[in-house]
This record gives C-alpha cells, structure tokens and sequence, in this order.
C-alpha cells in the first residue's frame, strides 16, 4: 500500500518548499510533487518603472545569489539598450562574480548541504587523534583538523548534547544508516563546518571590496560599474587577492578535501548513486578572462550525450504553467509569457504522519513554472556546467574532472549522481577560485592605459527596445528578459535556475529534474526521510528566485479570489 | 537624572533576572571559551567593541560580557516569510573572528529554516515544541513581509500548511521581545512596493505588541547583533525612533556621518558615474544619494567587518532603511529634490532651496529631512 510523506519546510535553503513523496510497501519512492508555496511578485512591481532601476529591484528577487540577479538584470537593460560598457567595467563585474562562488559555494556545501553527509551525533565518539590522521589522507595540510583543534570542536558539541539541547542541530535525522562517515570524519567535516562559517565572512568581504557591502552589492549601473575609487587603489586590490588566498587556501585543503572523503565514504552507498534523472543539461559563457575568452562555455546535452553537445538557442526556451498556480493556453517564450495566479490550495488526505493538507498533483500546485528547452525538460547547475565544458573539451574543466576521477578511482558515470553533482560544484569552485586570478591580471594590464569604468547610456522615450542576458548564477543558468516602452519598463521575466529544477510536471506528463531525481529512491524510514533532503540540496534550492511574475497585459491582480484552505 | 546610570542599574536587574532562568550548559563561557583558544582579553576586547557600538560608556562591556555568558538561557525563534534570505546572510557575517561560533553557542537557537539541521515534520514540531516550552521568554526575530491579501494564501510554511499570517501572529503572542529583521518585516519591503501584489505588510501591522524594526536591505550585521545583545542586557526595548528603529542605529542621518560631507559642503559632485569627481571622491547626491533623507549608521559601522558600504563604492545611498522608499526614493540615480517624503510639508524644502540658491537642493534637503527627524519618546 502507498503512504504519503509531506515534507514541509525544506529547511537549509533559500525561500520556501514542500516536497511531497509516495513510497510503496518497500518504501520505494514512485511518485514525487515538488512544490513552492511563496508568491512575491517581484516583475509586476517592475512595470513602468526606470529600466536604471531594475538591477537594484531584480537584486531583492534573492539574497543569496544576490549579485547574480543584478548583474544580469543590469545586463538586460545594457542589452536591450545597445549600451558597450568599458573593460574594466567587465573584468571588475566578474571578479565580483567569482567572489560570490566562492562565498555561496563554501556556504552550500558546509552550511546548508553538509549535515546531509556529516552525522553530528556520531562526531561525539570519534578518537581525535585518530582522525587528525585521518584527516591527512585527503590532504597533505589539512586545516582545523589537527588533534587539537579536533578534540576542541568535540568539546564543545558534547557540551550541547549533554544539556539535552542541541539548538540548530536538534531534531535532525542523526543516526540514519545512509550516513557513512566514519566517527572520525564526521569529526573531520564537523571542525570544516564551524571553520567555514569563519572563511564565508572573508569570501563576503571580497565581494564587498568593489561591491560596497554584502549581500546586496550596491556598486553597478547601466553602464558599468561605480568602485572606481576602488579599483584605482593598490592597497585595494591588494586587500581582494590576499582575502582570495584565504578562501582558495580552505577550498583546497577543507572543501576539495572533504569531497575526496566523501567519495569514498559513500561511492557505495545507492541512495546518492542516482538521483540525475533528467539528463539533459545547459549551460551559458561566463566569466570573462583575460584575453577574452570566457571560463566556460555555452552548450546544450540532451539525453546524457557527451558527444553530442549542441549550441544554446535562445528562442527555444519556453514556460510552461499546466501545473503551476497561473492561467495559461500554452507554452510562452519568456518574451511573450503572460502570468495570471490561479491559486487553488490544498487537499486533505492520509499521510504518513496522519491526515494533512497535500498538493494536488492531477492539478495545479506549485508557484514555480516549469520551464522546457525544445520541449524538454532540462537540469541547470554546477554539474551542467562541467558537463557542458567537458563535452566541448574545455581543457581547464576536463583536466579538473579527470583528475577528480583519478583521485577517487569512480567512473565518469558517477558525475550522473548525487554525489557527483555535489562534487561538481565543488570542482567548479575550485576552478573559479583558481582562473579568477587571470581576470584579476588582466585588470591590471587594462588599467595601465585605461581609467575608465562607465558609458552613459541613452534612452529615446520614442523607441521600443527588447533585451535579454544570460548568465552562470552559482545554481545554474540565469536568464532575464526585458521590454522597454516610453523610458519604462513593459515587462520583465526571469528565467531562473531553480525554477528549470524545481517546476512541476509539464503538459507532456514531464517531470522536473527535482521531481524525476527522487523517482525509485528507497527511504530507510519514510517519516525521516534524510535521503531525500540529501538529494533535493544537491540541486542547491534556491526558491524566492524560482518564483516570479509578470504581468504586461495589464490583468487586474486584485480581482482573483483563493481559498488559502481551498480543499 | 543619570540616565546611563540608570540603564546600568536595569542592566544589572536583567543580569539578576537572567540568572534565574534555566541555564542551558553546565560550563561558563569562559571555560569554554578556553578550550577553543580565545583568551579572555579577546573576549572583553568584544564586549568593549559592542558597548562602544551602542554609544554606551565602557562600563558597560562588563555587562556585555556577563549578558553574553547567560545569553545561551534566552531563546532565539527566527521565522522566514515572504523574503529573500538576504538578512540571514547579513546575519552569518557577524565581524569579530570567532564570534560567531560563540553566538552559535550562547544563543540558543530553536528555529531557523536556513541555519537548522531538522527538516520537514521535525523542523516544525521544533517550533511547536519552543513556542509552547519558552511562551513569554523567547526572543522572535522575524524576517520578511507578511502577505495578507488572499488571507495570506500568497506563503504557507509546514506540512500543517499554516499561512505565514497565521504563523507570525501565534509566534508573536508568547514573545518576550519582537523584532523585524530587514526593511521587508518591518516595512514591506520590496514585495509591498506599488503595486503591492500580494498584500505584503510589515510585522507591527499585523500584531497587537511592540515590535523593534531593523530597517535596511539587509540591516548591517552589526545592527542585527547589536539589538539582540540590547534586549538579552537590559530586557527592554532600546531607545526608538518614530518608525521603531533603535536610535543607537538609526539616530543619525547616513548624510551626517558621511566621508563625503565634506565635498557636499563645498559643492563638489559627482556629476556622472566614473568622471573624475567619482574617482575623486565627490558627493554623490546629484547622481541620486538619498543620505540626506536616510537615518542608519552604514557611514562609521559600515558592512562586511568595515570593508564598505554604498558610498564607498561609489554609489549613492538608496534610502534601504526608510519605509516606502522603493516607490518614495525612485528612482534611484536622480535627486529626490522637492518630493514629499512621509508626507511631511514641502514648505520646508522650498523656504530652504529660496534662501539657499544654488546649492539649494542638497540643503533644502536637510532641512526636510531634520523635520521628521523629530522621535517619538523612549519606550519604557
């Protein structure tokens, strides 16, 4: 017999999701409902205001990926408008760009995926001693991970545990056999996870140097960028690069360290051996370099051909609302979309934890859209963009699997994992961290003959203008789409990473890469179900970015009614 | 009458109170803080830095620091509505090295969606079980906007598909103290910007108690902390503002402390983003800063351990801690000039922008600005 299991906070995320599951007698996953639950309607409040000001509005749609929303949504306004922004402009936009990697990967994986893998509890009884040896398998310097320092984090969980009262750590899933660290390298991961919370402020503090603060830098314009002062200052840009050292020291000896650990402790464990079941992956150019090539490349992998890898069109992304809280006749090309909310609650039905309201997954039930690249549907992300790199021969990134490969002794195929796409994201960052430096000296050499960081843009009030920019956001491609009409903003859409991730089930019956990567997933106990937490945080959710609207026809969004208990 | 004697003396009540309350770890901070390597004198070096933060005279960090040590018997619940995240990650980047993790420790943290390791079922019987354990002593920090249109359909949050409205409102009635973490949980924010889609309201508007408001897109890190310790020192509201901002943040206008006053005062400007005024260091006003209409201490805290802030980098202040200003401050690279702001008279602005000539529009500025600086009484 089925059993549902609600799960309702999706905790360590951005934003608000519900994952719904329906496990057979074996408790084996069959079905599975991926659904947000908060509306904010960022692009309605865009319509007719300055296009000046839509970087600064978009930037609000997350303060997670906060750069990323406005840098692309400045560079949608530069697009629409033909505006050419001064190199330095660039190399400083990408240098603020590789920071926030390296601060929203390091917080992923340590803050917000890393008790997925890393068993507090079982810390407790580790032998620190033992594990400073450990600890020096995976690494040559290991950092935090001397018996010392061990024995000091251990003390001081156990004085938590021994009151009885575990704060943020109470409650949670410790003890599930699909955990398999050993005591001593949860030890390990656990001393990396107060660590990183020190390194994060550092990372913050680089984007903040030509960002103005963080998150939510406030240092870019139509037009290029306003830290000049900043960028003309040796001791500035020497402030950026030493911060860069600290960071890029902890992504090496901690971050890369604990994934090799991690491949090992669990390359045989087969709740994290699937999980990728959309295999089909996009990618965009970004990061720009020195000499004026990009870190990675654009592409398009349909059906997990590596060999097959295809330029991204595009105008063959489309949206697609059967299932989500909006009214639509069809697919809409970004630019053509229209957002009308249907909200249509909850129904109430037995679960594993008694009766609740549940989504209704043969209607609508999400406020995410689901969009599709030809139709299909699509995964967006660290791993896509590895794959994409690695299908074109990228050196840099091939040479950084292969080597990862090498290292662990796991086939290429366990990219197509769980596991490999937390490690992908890991690759990424220290790809990131190390390339940035090659912007970081290109930036140099421009400044010698060139101060200049801004070119003024021109707006006729008489013209229409239509523009777009895609972007790598740390959780994938990010697209934003914009019209412009009498110096206002007509409309606006973002395309946004998790919302390719995380969207309900298409008109075709097509599930998401969120829904589809549960399908066949056995839970050890269906009401504490950690292995699907572990799976959805590998896709790194990010859900107040997923969720966005517009509206340019001119709807009355005042006139439609919900039931907040609609069953 | 001293007043900071007398806020000492309340302090030292708290204190007394504080002791009374169940204590959470059997060792005191300091042995604890022993066995993680930081030495006492790098702890009252931190008490000394928060006291100095609050404008309050250096006797107090013996406060702080005993505040600090009973800190873990006051428990913290962080709810999450209709939000960006961008204030916990304000929060995660509190500055002193190490500080951090000694929060993580001292306060006792029951509910935060972004921070906690339960999920699901047990991430909300976590607050079941604090809200009933903890009724009247918990601190509720609140981040993001309350939808309410649609009787607050726009959020649900757990599996019990309660609205953030119902959530907010049964959180804040067994509150010792709450607070509104960000411009949206205080003002709206950006999702109660025109034309207010989905209702968003902030938090004071929904609730029937005091509500303490972080104004800021996000709040520094330092004014997050620094009204947390406030309430955990002396059990009271600080001293606020007329829009319920702590003075000791928000007293003085971003225009007041600026390192660009002194352009401003001799009429130099920035007149297009990367001139060389801008990499000169002129004022920003005349590219759109809104300092002169925005109360918050970004100019001598700043953000991100003192690295920046806006002005810094060359970009006018944004009016972030002020309600309203996403519709009132647009847009955001022009002189507000003559507007009203908070529907205040625009006499004011005109008798200065008269008497002043030229350099009028900064200075009428002011002049606007210091009239509704005027503040409503202390809270008692």
């Amino acid at each position: 017999m089925s059993k549902r299991v609600v799960i309702d906070p999706i905790t360590r995320i951005e934003g608000h999701l519900r994952i719904e599951v329906e496990v057979d007698e074996n408790n084996v996953i069959q079905k599975a409902w991926s659904s947000s639950t908060l509306w904010r309607g960022i692009e309605v409040i865009l319509k007719g205001r300055t296009p000046m000001d839509v970087g600064l509005i978009v930037q609000r749609i997350c303060g997670v990926c906060t750069y990323s929303h406005y840098r692309c949504g400045t560079e949608a306004v530069e697009n629409a408008l033909g505006v050419k922004i001064p190199l330095n402009a660039k190399y400083l936009r990408s240098l603020m760009q590789a920071s926030l990697y390296m601060h929203d990967h390091i917080v992923h994986f340590y803050h917000l995926h890393g008790l997925d893998w890393v068993d507090v509890v079982s810390a407790l009884s580790a032998d620190p001693a033992l594990a400073a040896q450990v600890a020096l398998k995976y690494t040559d310097k290991p950092i935090n991970a001397g018996e010392g320092d061990l024995r000091a984090v251990q003390e001081r969980v156990k004085g938590l545990v021994e009151t009885g009262k575990l704060g943020p750590f109470a409650n949670a899933y410790w003890g599930n056999g699909t955990y398999k660290f050993t005591p001593e390298q949860n030890l390990i991961a656990l001393s990396h996870y107060l660590k990183a919370l020190e390194v994060q402020r550092v990372a913050a503090e680089m984007l903040a140097i030509f960002g103005g603060k963080s998150p939510h830098p406030q240092s870019i314009v139509v037009g290029g960028v306003t830290s000049v002062r900043d960028m003309l200052s040796p001791a500035r840009l020497q402030e950026w690069k030493q911060k860069h050292a600290i960071v890029n020291d902890f992504i090496i000896r901690a971050y890369k360290a604990d994934i090799v650990m991690a491949a090992e402790a669990f390359g045989s464990e087969p709740s994290v051996l699937g999980g990728v079941n959309v295999k089909n992956f996009l990618a965009t150019d970004d990061f720009l370099l020195g000499d004026g090539q990009y870190m990675f490349n654009q592409g398009v992998i349909m059906n997990g051909d590596l060999a097959g890898v295809s330029d991204l069109n595009p105008d063959l992304i489309k949206e697609d609302v059967t299932h989500a809280w909006y009214k639509a006749d069809g697919p809409q090309h970004p630019y053509d979309g229209t957002t009308v909310p249907d909200y249509t609650g909850f129904v109430e039905r037995d679960t594993v934890y008694g009766k609740l309201p549940t989504v209704n997954g043969d209607g609508k039930y999400s406020w995410v859209k689901s969009p599709r690249y030809q139709g299909e549907p699509v995964e967006v992300g660290p791993l896509a963009c590895l794959l994409v790199n690695y299908a074109r021969g990228n050196q840099v990134v091939v040479d950084a699997v292969n080597g990862l490969l090498s290292e662990t002794g796991l086939p290429i195929e366990a990219l197509f994992t769980t596991l490999g796409r937390t490690a992908g994201r890991m690759l990424q960052t220290v790809i990131v961290a190390e390339e940035s430096l090659k912007t970081f000296d290109a930036l140099l050499t421009n400044m010698q003959s060139d101060e200049s960081t801004y070119t003024k843009p021109e707006i006729d009030p008489n013209k229409e203008y239509v523009g777009h920019s895609m972007i790598e956001a740390p959780r994938g491609m990010l697209s934003h789409w914009i019209r412009i009409k009498g110096g206002k903003v007509e409309n606006y859409q973002a395309v946004v990473p998790t919302t390719w991730n995380a969207g309900p089930v298409d008109v075709n019956g097509n599930m998401g890469p969120y829904e589809a990567s549960l399908i066949g997933l056995k839970l050890e106990d269906p009401t504490k179900p950690l292995e699907v937490i572990r799976i959805i945080h590998s896709l790194d959710p990010c859900m107040a970015c997923a969720v966005h609207v517009m509206d340019f026809k001119g709807t009355d969004l005042g006139a439609f009614k919900v039931n907040p208990n609609g069953f | 009458m001293d007043t900071h004697e007398a806020l000492y003396q309340q302090g030292v009540t708290r204190m007394e109170q504080l002791r009374q309350l169940q204590p959470r770890h059997g060792e005191t901070l300091q042995e604890k803080m022993l066995q993680n390597g930081i030495s006492r004198r790098d702890f009252m070096k931190w008490t000394a830095s928060v006291a100095a933060m609050l404008a309050l005279p250096l006797p107090f960090s013996t406060l702080v620091a005993e505040a600090a040590e009973l800190a873990n018997r006051v428990p913290l619940i962080w709810l999450h509505l209709a939000e960006c995240t961008g204030c916990s990650e304000s929060l995660i980047r509190t500055d002193t090295p190490n500080l951090d993790a000694l929060i993580f420790d001292h306060v006792s943290l029951e509910y935060h969606e972004t921070l906690m390791a339960a999920a699901g079922w047990q991430a909300e019987e976590n607050l079941e079980h604090a809200l009933e354990a903890y009724k009247g002593n918990y601190l509720l920090a609140v981040e993001g906007a309350v939808p309410t249109a649609n009787n607050g359909a726009y959020l649900t949050v757990g599996c019990k598909g309660h609205t953030g409205l119902h959530i907010v409102k049964e959180a804040a009635a067994g509150a010792a103290a709450i607070i509104s973490v960000g411009t949206c949980a205080a003002f709206g924010g950006v999702q109660a910007a025109s034309p207010n889609p989905t209702g968003a309201k902030g938090v004071y508007e929904v609730v029937d108690k005091p509500v303490i408001n972080l104004g800021g897109c996000p709040p520094s890190e330092k004014n997050i902390v620094g009204t947390l310790m406030y309430f955990i020192m002396f059990g009271k509201l600080p001293a606020l503002d007329m829009f319920n901002r702590p003075k000791w943040a928000y007293g003085a206008r971003v225009h007041d402390n600026c390192e660009r006053r002194g352009r401003f005062d001799a009429g130099e400007f920035v007149e297009e983003f990367g001139d060389q005024g801008a990499k000169d260091g002129y004022c920003l006003y005349k590219v759109g800063c809104k300092g002169p209409y925005t109360y918050n201490n970004c100019p001598t805290e700043r953000f991100n351990h003192h690295t920046s802030w806006p002005v810094l980098a060359g970009h006018g202040c944004m009016g972030c801690s002020e309600p309203n200003f996403w519709d009132e401050m647009a847009d955001f690279e022009k002189p507000l000039g003559r507007q009203l702001l908070h529907g205040l008279d625009a006499t004011t602005d005109t008798i200065g922008a008269v008497i002043l000539g030229a350099t009028a529009v900064g200075i009428g500025a002011h002049a606007v600005a210091s009239v509704f600086a005027k503040s409503e009484e202390e809270e008692s």
